[in-house]
């Protein structure tokens, strides 16, 4: 997503707010060991057995390095802001695609396009990406640069090229789940 | 049995939708005006089309859905970001996109 000098400085929780080590481990393991379970689909001794050994491998000598993945804000208020996220951005996509279709149908295609610049306050870098491919699923609007603080959007429709005023309308409310989320 | 027809039923509809998406999208490649413009109308489409053919996949054959959900996760983190790459490899390699306003361009004349 971004350049590579500024997601080292942002997105890698050092210093005193670094959750422990061995908190990032056991979620990752969680993690790791969900995702094996759902694949195969089975909870068999020897699926369960493997995945249990790799996830666990991994979990031991990764855990700093995969922090990134370790990020979400794992309380209730966390996990239904979560839900409302998905919710809202199912709603956002749905849209998106009538929207386009309306567009897409009309014989004049009525489009005027801008490149806009918008503003996140958000720092996590998973929760960036959420935010950066929420914006590139929902009306119109696709992420094209991030530099430091700000993300660049194409916009098909664009109503307002002003820095505050995009960022209300495309940014600000995915940002209220996702501070939540990632927080 | 008829728990069995409804799930085929829907599944069948959810399937026409997703191709009828996937089409609008196709269109959309080949009406929009510029690189930017056809990637939003690719991306939007056949992320929408896509969840929704893995959806009735899942309801005419419900012991997959557990592997389709994880396909669509996986879709839903991916197919955006690939688009937001080809977005920025196009602006980095300059190409000008059909706009009213480029802030990207104006700021990158800004840096050097």
């Amino acid at each position: 997503m971004s350049d590579t000098g500024t997601s080292t400085q942002t997105g890698l929780k050092t210093g005193p707010i670094a959750p422990p080590l061995r908190r990032l481990a056991t979620r990752l393991f969680a993690t790791l060991l969900l995702f094996w379970l759902m694949l195969n689909g089975s909870i068999s001794p020897a699926t369960l057995f493997t995945g249990v050994i790799v996830a666990g491998a991994i979990a031991v000598f990764f855990a700093r390095d995969l922090s990134f993945l370790s990020g979400f804000n794992l309380t209730p208020e966390g996990i239904g802001a979560a839900f409302l996220f998905i919710g809202y951005f199912l709603k956002e996509l749905v849209k998106a695609n009538l929207a386009l279709a309306t567009l897409v149908l009309t014989p004049s295609l009525p489009i005027s396009p801008a490149i806009v610049k918008v503003r996140t306050r958000l720092t996590d870098p998973v929760g960036r990406l959420l935010l950066a491919n929420a914006i590139t699923l929902t009306p119109g609007t696709l992420t094209c640069e991030i530099r430091g603080d700000h993300l660049y959007v194409h916009w098909v429709t664009a109503r307002d090229t002003e820095l505050d005023a995009a960022t209300a309308e495309i940014v600000a409310e995915f940002e209220r789940y996702l501070e939540k989320m990632y927080g | 049995m008829i728990l069995e027809g409804v799930l085929d039923t829907l599944g069948a509809l959810s399937l026409l939708g997703g191709t009828v998406f996937l089409a609008l999208g196709g269109l959309g490649l080949v009406r929009m005006p510029d690189v930017y413009n056809r990637i939003q109308a690719g991306t939007k489409a056949t992320t929408l089309g896509t969840l929704l053919v893995l959806l009735g996949a899942a309801l005419i054959v419900p012991s997959w859905s557990i592997k389709l959900l994880l396909i669509m996760l996986f879709l839903m983190f991916t197919n955006p970001l690939s688009s937001q790459v080809l977005a920025r490899a196009a602006h980095r390699a300059g190409v000008p996109p059909v706009a009213s306003k480029d802030c990207l361009a104006e700021d990158a004349e800004d840096l050097a």
